[in-house]
């Protein structure tokens, strides 16, 4: 098995999918010849033609609107928003359009071939720009799917599965860790299933819950605590929606405490779904306050970049807060 | 791609009107054809087929409006006045192209052959509404006769076309798409997105906008500067023609050349029909309020539909008789479904949760279950909302005691 990067998982799983289904068409700003300013569609133009991988106008909601037309005549259109920055021109199209198009119509017609790709979140001091983690305004969103990898070996087996999911489904790709997250991933065609999260270590003290890049503070942080004897239990949600309560919600059972990370600023964050969530269903487990530890109420920074993060130092206090409360 | 190759020497402002589109027009206002004027090849048949499902929905929206003020449907949007424009234009097309409307074009639904029936359960959002009684009235959407779900978001099935036509052009199935907006749509962001995408990436799909003076109140003076829309196409490359929306023959003169145009060159073309909405902008709303009666009473008598009748009867394909028959024919049908269609009950609850997804996730079906279990404590504070009471009924998976 290969060792490559994110990025280039997120590559081969779209050339798997239009190698196997001649239905599948990538576009994008940028995507065609030059592979998109990531990479992320490296070589395919040259592989399967310009009329399945193609550039379009610098139009979000362009790009939205004519692939949920593409969808709804039968292809399987892997659309790329340049930055999730930029997807809020294409929002309608997002939520009044893709994510209704079934229901509407009582099922007589869908987009669910629709995929959205979109590179998230900080990290790469970008700014207000080319920071941001919109992932909760598409959670709040009935008829979308939202997936977010956090491993190379992830990323290619949830957007192979998102690709060929019969729903809408946006698929944010944690920039900040494209070339720094390796793993095995096989050359192979394989999906992962939607809507179930990934326990990535086993503990029994405290149960910490994140998604994408957030990860890896999170697997610094339990180190961090690892070391005071306690014992974290890290959950990868990989789905946001529809997310994964039992696996979470087992977890605090066992474990009585719950911190929720993300990047995106707390007000109205996913962590609070997660946490109203839990305690509806563990309320009588639960031994301390369940904790949101996220990004701040504010626009994204650019000096202060590191300061606003929810780094694993921050997680590491919340830990010690919750089981000494 | 332009060249940009054209050089001057002397400073000057290229005018709006400059660019001067002139309006195909055909037919006389006493339905004879213009000097010089080249009729479309048309059959009796075809001819006929167009008369009739303008009538029908002229009889439609008049029975509606009715029908929305005795409190029989909640809402309602006509087509009065741009008959011919919608009529006209998909007559020029196949039943294989995709129809993706905006709300006002219900008779290019009934040309591809939408019945009373299925009229009036969309209206009355009943159980065998298509639609499963998700959306207000004159949403209507019909895969078997390949038109597209209405939504009410304005101009959003533009971009949208043009993506359906780049996958029928992949799928080189010989057919292309009609995408119908207003003047008013024109404004939206989605209007220049699809119309540059539809250009550059050659989508075989006609664009009919529907230029009909007002977007809701809003006159066109007030919408846009420019000569109308027509230029805009061809600012994005696209071949466009301007037509008289009140004259049957020109538009459809228009529509059989666009589709020709649009699946030989594979690529967008744009048709401007010049009309005017004689009606409200829907149940919602009153005319007089921003409009003089003056205006109306011009436009009322160029009504297409007159038009088309004078052609008709030069011709000797049709007689007044004819026509009294015809309208009665209609009047009743219309009626006769109303009254029928109103007393179907409404679409099973279950449909709140389904077809949100293909399949409905666990947490849909949990708060499924959640409502049900409500329910059945209440079920007289449900099933007697008055706006229900005579065409509520339990769902099959649902238990009302």
């Amino acid at each position: 098995m290969a060792q490559i990067n994110l990025l280039q998982a997120v590559n081969s799983a779209i050339d798997t999918a239009m190698g196997a289904d001649e239905r599948v068409i990538c576009l994008g700003e940028d995507v065609g010849k030059f592979g998109g300013v990531f990479r992320a569609t490296s070589d395919l133009q040259d592989k399967y033609g310009e009329a399945r991988c193609f550039n379009t106008p610098i139009t979000e909601q362009g790009i939205v609107g004519f692939s949920i037309g593409l969808a709804a005549q039968g292809s399987v259109p892997v659309a790329e928003i340049q930055f999730a920055d930029y997807i809020f021109p294409a929002f309608d199209q997002i939520v009044n359009e893709a994510a209704k198009f079934r229901y509407r119509s009582g099922d007589q017609f869908n987009c669910g071939g629709l995929t959205i790709r979109a590179p998230y979140g900080g990290g790469i001091s970008g700014g207000l720009y080319h920071s941001q983690s919109p992932e909760a305004y598409f959670c709040h969103t009935p008829g979308l799917k939202v997936v977010i990898p956090s491993t190379a070996y992830q990323a290619k087996g949830l957007l192979l599965a998102a690709i060929r999911d019969p729903d809408p489904v946006i698929f944010f790709e944690p920039k900040a860790i494209y070339r720094a997250e390796v793993g095995e991933v096989p050359e192979t065609d394989y999906v992962l299933p939607l809507g179930v999260a990934e326990i990535m270590s086993e503990g029994c003290d405290i149960t910490l819950v994140g998604w994408g890049a957030q990860m890896h503070q999170l697997h610094r942080a339990a180190k961090m605590a690892a070391k005071d004897g306690i014992s974290c239990e890290v959950i990868d949600l990989r789905t946001l929606l529809p997310w994964d309560v039992d696996t979470v919600a087992q977890s605090v059972e066992k474990t009585g405490r719950l911190i929720i990370s993300h990047e995106a600023p707390r007000t109205g964050g996913f962590a609070g779904e997660v946490s109203a969530t839990i305690q509806e269903c563990c309320f009588l487990s639960l031994e301390a306050p369940i904790l949101r530890i996220t990004g701040m109420d504010t626009p994204f920074p650019l000096v202060f970049e590191k300061e606003y993060m929810p780094d694993y130092l921050k997680l590491y206090e919340a830990i010690k807060a919750s089981v000494n409360f | 791609m332009a060249k940009f190759d054209s050089t001057v020497g002397t400073l000057r402002f290229t005018e709006a009107t400059d660019l001067s589109i002139p309006t195909l027009s055909i037919l006389d206002s006493e339905g004879e054809l213009r000097k010089g004027a080249k009729s479309p090849v048309i059959d009796k048949d075809t001819a006929l087929k167009i008369y009739r499902d303008m009538t029908y929905i002229r009889a439609l929206d008049e029975r509606m409006i009715s029908a929305q003020r005795q409190g029989r449907l909640s809402f309602y949007m006509t087509c009065t006045g741009e008959e011919a424009a919608v009529v006209g234009s998909i007559a020029g097309f196949t039943d294989r192209d995709m129809i993706m409307a905006q709300y006002r074009e219900q008779a290019a639904l009934r040309y591809r052959g939408f019945t009373s029936e299925q009229f009036m359960n969309q209206l009355l959002s009943n159980d065998l509404d298509l639609g499963k009684g998700r959306q207000m009235p004159v949403h209507y959407g019909s895969r078997a006769l390949n038109y597209m779900t209405i939504s009410s978001t304005l101009a959003t099935q533009i971009p949208q076309a043009a993506g359906y036509a780049y996958g029928q052009k992949l799928s080189g199935n010989d057919a292309c798409t009609v995408c119908y907006f207003g003047d008013g749509a024109a404004s939206e962001g989605d209007f220049h997105a699809g119309l540059n995408m539809a250009a550059v990436l050659e989508c075989p799909v006609v664009f009919v906008v529907r230029n009909n003076g007002y977007a809701i109140s809003t006159p066109s003076s007030e919408q846009f500067a420019g000569d109308g829309i027509a230029p805009r196409g061809i600012g994005y490359g696209i071949k466009t023609i301007r037509v008289d929306g009140n004259d049957i023959l020109a538009v459809y003169a228009a529509g059989v050349a666009a589709r020709k145009l649009a699946i030989d060159s594979s690529g967008p073309v744009m048709i401007e029909t010049m009309s005017y909405r004689l009606g409200a902008h829907s149940t919602s709303d009153d005319p007089a309020s921003y409009r003089n009666a003056e205006e109306e009473k011009l436009w009322a008598e160029k009504d297409p539909i007159l038009r088309m009748r004078k052609w008709l009867l030069g011709k000797g394909w049709w007689s007044d008789q004819q026509d009294h028959q015809l309208i009665a024919h209609y009047k009743k049908e219309i009626l006769d479904a109303l009254k029928a269609q109103e007393k179907r009950p409404s679409p099973s609850l279950n449909g709140l949760i389904t077809d949100v997804y293909q399949t409905p996730p666990r947490h849909l079906q949990q708060q499924y279950v959640e409502l049900q279990q409500h329910i059945d404590k209440y079920p007289d504070h449900y099933l007697a909302n008055p706006a229900n009471s005579d065409r509520a009924h339990p769902s099959s998976s649902v238990q009302f005691t």
